[in-house]
């Protein structure tokens, strides 16, 4: 099992290049450069600035020495905003991300499992159809257009109730989380219902299930111990690529909502092509997701014995 | 570890909703447009550090709410031809009790033109003795024509005459800079909001970055009686117009800037609205380089003659307030006693589309085809930018069957295929640096980098070294009033139209005031009282 | 060994059913089944509509999407009208007057006049729609002179002008309204500009004439273009990314994946620890990256870009499935007995590979489509979308937003577009899953 782990933290550190390098060659391709601006400066405090960010040297030496300094942990220092170090801008707005995307997680894995759990012992009733329809509007329904009917409707509530119900925007109170987190985490969690209601139909309809009622067990000592667990496989293993979407689905929240998280700086790096700060941003996200994935097979793992043994071997 | 991150933050933070204003407490809560680049101001360049800045800093003199120069770390001054003096006031202090002396500005300004700091705005010391020399490498700093004659007299050599330099020193890149601070932080200096010391005031207590700064008034500033505010709370950071205007609508923010969408709703919901010119003027630019169809003058009147600035702007854009383009020189440019246009106005243009098919004609005589190439139309990707373009493309296949690519560049490969000249039109703009006709005039002179159609006109250089060698008013705008004719007259470029911002502003936030230069919006002698 | 009893072989029966091994599933079978599902007949028939809405609406809606009205600009649906053509750049002569009068007034320009105010130094002018009951109204000007002409985005509404006479401090000394109804009216230039007249006659002599200006069902958007027409130009494009990327990277990604599956061993293990790596990029942040670093062209719609980054980038979701596919199928006895009697890998792939996996594609083509359609929504909505002007569902959804509160026509009916469109695409996929009772989702490891 140990091995097995260190094998697979050892082929995310691969992983983790291959995003760099990819990212390193993807932006050099952009034409245009981070140091040209509205107003011309003269060529000399262009070859100035050239030096300090080491844009002067060729493409592949500037790559030997960023995956250098990567290695190192330093993506340098950022183009747009002169004296702060890509780190520091990281360390600042990933936990804002980070804090953001665990609670919508939250709400998306915990509405997702009771809602799927729900509806499927109450298939083809009413509740189970309202559920599901509620459910398919909201996967069909754009983020953005969610994010800013969202917050329309608080600027509206805050109004008729003549009172601050809900922060419009912003950031650094609890309350400035619930909402924008809701819109973060509704299409997960639609997904996450989906997935977990018929997953949850196929196990009940399983064998050993009817078996487990055949013994005279408890509807709540079957659920819990027989079919929760066995559902749940499934929607563990998609809580990974579930992780990726939210955490760099944020873009659109953080913009409608003035949130200072990574993916609302990301889309005006990008714009700004602040070469460091782009690097800096995808290797993290890409690290990140890669420990996620990993952290996922050994939860994986834990829930269902098989893959462990069957695992160690490949 | 997510758990314990959510715990922490959960504890950490106490439910706080910002309140626009708090009268007992004169405290204002505002919207930030994106945190500031850069608050160093040896190479700070862009209105958002600006706007912190001229809170938290202040140069020898700066704009007054009349939009005129009055006092600041400078207590009176004298300019002539050669140059200027400036006697600075003995109670002027910094955040941390020690004066500010003559010696302050010396070290700032030498840093600003040094090669090793590479500022983008090396260029504003131009009037400057040895400026230019300096950044390029030429001179020692040391050559840099500034002196400190003691610790409150400073004296200021030109390299040419410069009528404008007084009202020049009101700008960022001209404020002061103590060495021992700068030295103590080294790159890390005004990074945070620890690592600077303050002459303005207010002085940053809290600077958390990307979501909020927290300016407090500032004990030690030499007229810390006339600052009525207590706090300036910049509590958000969004350049959504429509989260803004939300916050301003939900009693979160004091001010909001409106946009397109917004003024609708501002007008239904019965705000009263407000205007400013930015003084900013945007406008088509031809390329002029020989290997492009736009180089040749009867197409650029073809286009001149189908192409309505009023059209554009009140019809299209429906910001009121917002100028049709008529000149290089907006309204805001000063002249002899009033405003510059008023003494030489601008020719006005009807659209004409017989004339503009005769001109189109005689261009494809002149180029010897029968149908023109695509002409590529160059935008950056901001929606103002875009919608330009846009109606331009429509225009021109329109009326003159030309057909137009759009080409829309995030904005540094804009900046990039600009400065290349990959395009034949391009949608740009142009704020003033400083306040003198001659920050838009030398825009086309042939030497001017920012001059990206390379329009080369020995005509318009001579007239632009007319201006410059001289001090007297009557010279330099007889130039400047045949500029603006040869401008329009070369079509060198199509004025589209003149900015106005248009904002909200919380009925008992008093005194505020958006001078065009050194950093608007300015709270400087802002108050809050409640009217009737 | 004893005998074995021929019971044995019967299938098992559920719920009356016999429980089929997994068997190939062939075209016809499978359409035979869609057609007897509800929701996959509901879904299907969704999606011929905006197909049909796609292809046949430039015919049945002839309207340009690029032409700009700009007299109708942000309008909800409204009726076709008559227009009266004036010139706005003539010279007139405004009359002195007794009291605040409008001279002309008509959707292109309102001449106000008024009378001086003793000790005034300027005239502050506002405007408003005389049935909203605000005060401030929109700030046009403040002039020096006794006269003003309005241009500003006059519509065949009723207004209240109110004029504030100033004095030098800027107080108010006095205050005019007036109700003034413009008729619809456009510009000589216009008229000409849009084909409504000829062009080569002076102004003058064309004044006084009516034009039809068309109708917009939908209303237009803020260039004053038609709504309809721009839906159904968006509808091409958003239609266009979303069948097209996901077709073109499941067609890679088969192939790939048949590849490697096919070959086994280290090339196997090689190619697929590379779409491990690709799997590994955080689309989103790629998708914008790479949007960027690819490039458009002048007068490239983006399409095509869009359209590679995806294909880049969402490979190896469908060479994964396939390669498993492969590899369970190899295992297969069916398949190995075929290889004993001797055929080839071509024969292989299309009589045993093919059909295997082909529903298996449907299904995850399906729900791939609706992914793509947001995805270019999404790349729209933060302006690394397709190029102005092409319209699609995402780019117009990005400018409706900005007037979403004033004109909110202008986000609903795309809005409401990617939303059946993917609502549709997601049921139908579901119903394809079902009959093909095929599992999409892969085991990790």
């Amino acid at each position: 099992m140990i091995s097995w782990i260190i094998r697979r933290l050892f082929a995310g550190l691969v992983t983790v290049w291959f995003i760099a390098t990819a990212t390193f060659f993807a932006m050099h391709l952009v034409p245009g450069n981070p140091l040209d601006n509205e107003k011309a400066v003269a060529p000399e405090i262009r070859a100035n600035l050239e030096k300090r960010y080491g844009l002067d040297k060729p493409l592949l030496a500037q790559y030997g020495i960023f995956l250098g300094n990567m290695a190192r942990g330093d993506f340098g220092i950022s183009f747009a905003q002169e004296n702060r170090e890509v780190n520091d801008i990281l360390r600042e707005h990933f936990p804002v991300s980070a804090v953001l995307g665990i609670t919508a997680l939250l709400f998306a894995s915990i509405g997702g499992i009771l809602g799927g759990a729900l509806t499927a012992h109450f298939r083809g009733r009413v509740a189970d159809r309202l559920v599901m329809v509620a459910v398919i509007a909201a996967i069909s329904v754009p983020g953005f257009v969610v994010a800013a009917l969202a917050q329309l409707a608080i600027v509206n509530m805050n109004s008729w109730h003549g009172s601050q119900l809900l922060p419009v925007a912003g950031w650094g109170s609890p309350s400035h989380i619930w909402v924008p987190a809701l819109v973060l985490g509704l299409g997960t969690l639609a997904y996450l219902t989906r997935l977990m209601r018929s997953s949850m139909l196929e196990v009940m309809s399983a064998d050993h299930i009817v078996t487990a009622r055949a013994k005279g067990l408890s509807a709540m000592q079957v659920f819990r111990r027989h079919e929760l667990r066995n559902a749940l496989l499934p929607v563990v293993t998609e809580l990974g690529p579930t992780v990726a979407a939210i955490t760099t689905g944020g873009f659109v929240v953080e913009l409608v909502f003035a949130i200072p998280g990574m993916g609302r700086y990301f889309v005006q790096a990008v714009q700004q092509l602040d070469y460091t700060v782009i690097m800096g941003t995808t290797v993290f996200y890409g690290a990140f997701l890669v420990l996620v994935v990993v952290v996922v097979d050994i939860i994986y793992g834990f829930i269902d014995p098989r893959i462990r043994l069957y695992g160690a071997d490949q | 570890m997510q758990t314990a991150l959510l715990f922490l933050f959960l504890v950490m933070s106490a439910a706080v909703s910002a309140q626009a204003i708090d009268v007992a407490k004169q405290r204002i809560t505002l919207t930030l447009d994106a945190e500031p680049p850069s608050l160093n101001t040896f190479t700070s360049s862009d209105a958002i550090s600006s706007e912190i800045l001229v809170h938290v800093m202040e140069g020898l003199v700066q704009y007054g709410p009349d939009g005129k120069i009055m006092p600041a770390v400078a207590a009176r001054w004298s300019s002539d031809n050669q140059g200027a003096r400036f006697w600075l006031r003995k109670d002027a202090r910094w955040s941390d009790g020690k004066p500010v002396t003559a010696h302050d500005f010396v070290f700032a300004w030498q840093q600003v033109v040094a090669p090793a700091t590479a500022s983008q705005y090396a260029f504003i010391f131009n009037p400057v003795k040895n400026a230019a020399a300096i950044t390029r490498g030429e001179l020692p700093v040391s050559a840099l024509g500034v002196r400190a004659v003691n610790d409150y007299e400073l004296e200021v050599l030109f390299e040419r005459p410069c009528p404008y330099f007084v009202s020049l020193t009101a700008w960022v890149s001209y404020y002061p800079a103590r060495r021992d601070i700068v030295a103590k932080w080294g790159r890390a200096y005004a990074a945070d909001h620890d690592k600077a010391v303050y002459n303005g005031p207010f002085t940053l207590a809290r600077w958390v970055h990307g979501a909020e700064i927290l300016m407090r008034r500032n004990p030690q500033y030499w007229n810390n009686a006339a600052t009525r505010l207590n706090e300036i709370h910049y509590a958000y950071v969004t350049k959504d117009e429509l989260a803004k205007f939300n916050l301003f609508k939900n009693e979160n923010t004091a001010y909001t800037t409106l946009s397109l969408g917004s003024l609708d709703s501002a007008m239904q919901a019965g705000y009263r609205v407000e205007q400013f010119q930015t003084a900013a003027l945007f406008f088509l630019e031809f390329n002029h380089r020989p290997a492009h169809v736009t180089a040749n003058l009867a197409l650029r009147k073809a286009i001149q003659a189908v192409y309505d600035p009023d059209m554009v702007v009140y019809k299209m854009m429906g910001r009121p307030g917002t100028l049709p383009g008529r000149s290089l020189f907006p309204m805001t440019v000063r002249g002899h006693k009033g405003r510059f246009r008023d003494e030489y106005p601008a020719r006005r243009l009807k659209p004409d589309l017989a004339t503009a098919q005769r001109w189109l004609a005689q261009a494809k005589q002149e180029l010897g085809v029968d149908q023109l190439p695509p002409l590529t139309l160059l935008a950056s990707d901001s929606p103002l930018s875009i919608e330009q373009a846009e109606y331009l493309q429509f225009l021109l296949n329109k009326t003159l069957g030309i057909s137009v690519q759009i080409d829309v560049q995030t904005f540094k490969q804009f900046i990039a295929k600009r400065g290349k000249g990959e395009f034949e039109i391009s949608v740009a703009g142009w704020g003033p640096d400083y306040d003198d006709a001659m920050t838009f005039a030398d825009l086309f002179a042939s030497w001017n980098a920012n001059n990206r159609g390379r329009y080369n006109n020995p005509a318009y250089d001579a007239l632009i070294e007319q201006a410059g060698n001289s001090a007297d008013p009557a010279v330099r705008f007889a130039a400047f009033a045949a500029m603006q004719q040869l401008i329009q007259d070369d079509v060198v470029i199509l004025p589209i139209y003149e900015e106005v911002d248009l904002y909200l502003r919380h009925p008992a936030l008093k005194g505020l005031y958006r001078p065009v230069f050194g950093g608007d919006l300015n709270l400087r002698f802002a108050w809050l009282e409640h009217s009737e | 060994m004893s005998s074995i009893d021929a019971g044995l072989f019967t299938p098992l029966q559920r719920d009356g059913k016999a429980i089929k091994d997994a068997e190939p599933l062939a075209v016809p079978g499978l359409l035979n089944r869609l057609a007897a599902n509800a929701q996959a007949r509901l879904s299907f028939a969704v999606l011929v509509a905006l197909f049909a809405f796609a292809v046949l609406g430039p015919v049945l809606w002839p309207q340009s999407a690029a032409e700009q009205w700009l007299s109708d600009v942000s309008v909800g649906p409204s009726r076709s009208y008559q227009a009266l053509l004036v010139d706005p750049y003539a010279e007139v002569d405004l009359p002195a007057a007794q009291q605040l009068t409008a001279v002309n007034a008509n959707t292109e320009f309102v001449d106000l006049v008024w009378p001086p105010v003793d000790g005034a130094a300027r005239y502050a002018i506002y405007r408003k729609l005389a049935n909203s009951d605000t005060v401030a109204g929109l700030p046009l000007a403040t002039v020096t002179e006794l006269s003003y002409r309005d241009r500003l985005q006059l519509r065949r509404k009723a207004y209240v002008y109110r004029l504030v006479a100033l004095d030098a401090g800027g107080s108010a000394l006095q205050e005019l309204s007036l109700r003034v109804s413009p008729v619809a009216a456009l510009s000589v230039f216009e008229a000409q500009m849009h084909g409504l007249v000829k062009t080569g006659v002076s102004a003058a002599s064309l004044q006084g004439q009516q034009v039809t200006i068309p109708a917009h069902p939908l209303g237009t958007d803020a260039f004053g273009r038609d709504m309809l027409a721009r839906l159904i130009h968006g509808a091409r494009t958003s239609l266009f990314v979303g069948l097209v990327a996901p077709l073109l990277f499941t067609a890679f990604g088969t192939l790939y994946g048949a590849l490697a599956g096919i070959s086994g061993g280290r090339v196997d293990q090689y190619m697929m620890r590379f779409a491990d790596f690709v799997v590994a990029l955080p689309f989103l942040l790629f998708m914008i990256l790479l949007r960027v670093s690819l490039g458009i062209g002048p007068g490239d719609s983006g399409i095509n870009t869009i359209i590679l980054a995806m294909l880049l980038l969402s490979w190896p979701g469908p060479a994964r499935l396939v390669r498993g596919q492969v590899l369970q199928l190899r295992g297969h006895a069916y398949v190995q007995a075929a290889t004993i009697a001797g055929a080839g890998r071509g024969y292989l792939i299309i009589r045993h590979l093919f059909p295997n996996i082909l529903p298996l594609l449907l299904v995850s083509l399906s729900f791939a489509i609706p992914s793509a359609i947001f995805t270019e929504a999404f790349l729209s909505f933060i302006g690394m979308g397709v190029a102005p002007p092409t319209p699609s569902w995402g780019s117009l959804c990005n400018e409706g937003i900005r007037h979403m509160m004033s004109h909110p026509h202008e986000l609903i009916f795309p809005a409401l577009l990617i939303s059946i469109a993917v609502l549709a695409f997601n049921l139908f996929g579901d119903a394809l899953r079902d009959v093909t009772d095929v599992r999409t989702r892969q085991r990790l490891i």
